[in-house]
């Protein structure tokens, strides 16, 4: 396996060994303590940290090496889902069918947006890509019910055909699964006061984020690659070196596109429904932050944005006025009640505000997202440590712009 | 017959022409200047070359080939390269990156999906590019930001971008452009040595005759849009028409 460089295999296993034992590392509270609803290792969120992951790879793939800022990527999601579903009802409810079919769809839906926004540059690419994703998600909410069940949004049920896994006989739903595996089934390991759940279908989730973490650190460092960020430092001296940026685009911009079709798949299949509010501007805008909270054009960065966030929304949304009371109910009475009166517009309901204050403060300090955080961290340690041992050429982060 | 014919060429931008009925012809394997006051039409004309612009009529040949309508890239491929007024490199890429992408457009043409190769493991293009920064004695640098180059450095990078793809013919805009004395001496060593070592055709642009009469083995006088002189330097010094061009004397 010589095909990756000591440092990426090191980042590699480094993100492999995080996935494999994320159960563990998000529930480092003992059960019923106050603390515990700070735990993220629960199916559900881990599910969605590893999808999250893909999408935002998918995302770096395009805006972190060339550039073009895509504000339409939550339509590629959407119709993954849409396909995976679909799928799901007509095929089987294995989830690999469902899975090729979603890569494959929204890298054809891509193309075809591809093609017409990668016509113009800059701002009027973002537009263009935003136009084609509020119009997708119109159509799937309106003209197109016939295949998106419209605002009740597609679900599987008991009469859908499911050609390959025979007829259905308990009366139930079906389950999505892979080979037999279920993708809801989950492991729980008490230990002590802990409790640790292995859930298949994070697993599914967190070997496909890997899969796509490996082709994203070989594109990073293929002539592809080089080109793309090419690309985006100069595109005049690309088209004077002999080199058409046309196609180098437009193949960055379908390769993006599949991941989010494969992210919106898998969600599909952790969850086999989909819904047009998936395609909505609002969820690209948070692929968006996701990506340069983290560290635009990173390799790891992505991911950590995509964790980041989606711990917030979880996580946060989840402290209401009730608990804050709880915890500072030591205090007096007057101040208490000062004090969650503050606190419960940044929790609960308030979250936003939260992660708004975090993102304004990340982009004004750390343009480099929380990447760059991370080796200025880095860098203070080994000057405290070696001092002359850092001798590397400065290669800073750029701001995202 | 030249390795570039430019015939009847015209040009105009609204009502002003900026070209009218240019002829040119340079000779493979030398080094031809144009040269002519401010607004005399060098730049649009050397614009016509590589694509950025279509001259309304006349033909640009290139080595047999018509460079009307085609893409710069597409230019390129054919053998074009051209250094600009201020450098265009890729400021945001290492030195060493700079130089192998016009390796990677030399060998793999204008589009390749090689995503899953490595760029460590392509040795025949790297060996390339390192052996063009010897070339242009730049290899002490491969790792540095290409901004934060010197504006010299910068320029002798994007030399060595353009000379890694073996170009027929080098079109140089103004490459001594603002800089001091002893960097352009430097810049009319390397391309003396450039041209000694390959017989690269070189069309150069230059408004410093210090430049063009050490370089230079044919020059074309470009005045109000049309090649008023093209002779050999020796006959171009004292001509008259070239100084009523340049001072405006009256015949």
């Amino acid at each position: 396996m010589n095909t990756l460089s000591k440092s990426d295999k090191m980042t590699f296993f480094i993100v492999a060994a995080i996935s494999l034992l994320a159960p563990f590392i998000l529930n480092p509270f003992p059960e019923g303590s106050a603390m515990a609803q700070f735990n993220a290792g629960y199916p559900d969120l881990m599910q969605r940290f590893a999808i999250f992951g893909i999408l935002a790879i998918g995302f770096n793939i395009l805006f972190g090496l060339t550039g073009y800022l895509s504000f339409g990527h939550a339509a590629f999601l959407g119709v993954g889902s849409y396909s995976a579903v679909w799928m799901f009802k007509l095929l089987s409810m294995n989830i690999i069918p469902g899975l090729i079919l979603a890569v494959i769809i929204a890298g054809l839906f891509s193309l075809l947006i591809g093609f017409v926004s990668l016509r113009r540059s800059g701002i009027y690419f973002s537009i263009l890509t935003l136009a084609f994703a509020q119009m997708s998600f119109s159509l799937a909410y309106s003209v197109l019910t016939p295949i998106t069940n419209g605002e009740t949004g597609l679900q599987l049920t008991l009469d859908d055909p499911r050609i390959l896994d025979g007829a259905n006989t308990t009366g139930n739903l079906p389950v999505t699964g892979l080979f037999g595996l279920e993708m809801r089934d989950t492991f729980s390991l008490d230990i002590g006061a802990w409790a640790f759940q292995f859930n298949i279908g994070y697993y599914v989730c967190a070997a496909f984020l890997l899969l796509s973490f490996y082709i994203s650190i070989r594109i990073f460092r293929s002539p592809f690659g080089l080109m793309l960020r090419a690309i985006k430092t100069n595109q005049t001296r690309l088209n004077y070196t002999g080199l058409n940026s046309r196609p180098y685009t437009l193949a960055a911009f379908v390769i993006s596109g599949m991941y989010a079709g494969l992210a919106g798949g898998l969600m599909a299949s952790m969850d086999p429904l989909a819904g047009a509010e998936r395609m909505q501007w609002t969820a690209s805008g948070e692929i968006v932050l996701m990506t340069i909270l983290g560290g635009t054009g990173t390799l790891l960065g992505p991911v950590l944005g995509a964790g980041f966030i989606k711990y917030f929304e979880n996580i946060f949304s989840k402290i209401n006025d009730t608990v804050l009371h709880t915890w500072f109910s030591f205090m007096p009475d007057g101040l208490e009640n000062a004090i969650v009166w503050v606190l419960h517009f940044f929790v609960g309901k308030g979250w936003h505000l939260t992660l708004g204050l975090l993102f304004m403060m990340i982009v004004i300090f750390l343009p480099g997202g929380l990447m760059e955080g991370a080796e200025r961290i880095i860098k203070r340690f080994r000057a405290k440590k070696g001092g002359d041992s850092d001798t590397t050429p400065d290669t800073a982060t750029k701001p995202a712009e | 017959m030249g390795i570039l014919e430019v015939q009847n060429v015209n040009k105009s931008f609204g009502g002003l022409k900026a070209l009218q009925n240019v002829n040119l012809s340079i000779e493979e394997g030398t080094v031809h200047a144009i040269i002519g006051p401010n607004g005399a039409g060098k730049s649009t004309l050397l614009n016509c070359f590589v694509g950025k612009l279509i001259p309304d009529t006349g033909t640009v040949m290139f080595d047999g080939h018509s460079l009307l309508g085609r893409k710069p890239h597409e230019i390129n491929q054919i053998g074009v390269s051209r250094v600009f007024q201020t450098p265009e490199i890729f400021s945001d890429l290492t030195v060493a990156e700079n130089v192998l992408i016009p390796c990677f457009a030399k060998r793999d043409g204008a589009f390749t999906l090689n995503a899953l190769s490595r760029v460590a493991g392509e040795t025949d293009v790297r060996e390339k590019a390192e052996q063009m920064l010897i070339d242009v004695s730049m290899q002490d640098k491969k790792d540095m930001v290409a901004s934060s180059l010197s504006r010299g450095d910068k320029r002798r990078l994007e030399m060595a971008m353009c000379l890694s793809q073996d170009p027929k013919l080098l079109l140089l805009d103004e490459p001594t452009a603002g800089m001091a004395r002893a960097d352009t001496n430097n810049t009319i060593e390397l391309l003396a040595q450039i041209q000694e070592r390959r017989h690269i055709t070189m069309a150069v642009i230059e408004h410093d005759m210090h430049v063009v009469f050490s370089l230079a083995q044919k020059i074309s006088v470009l005045a109000q849009g049309t090649v008023i002189v093209e002779d050999l330097p020796e006959n171009i010094k004292g001509h008259p028409k070239v100084q009523e061009a340049y001072l405006g004397v009256a015949t």
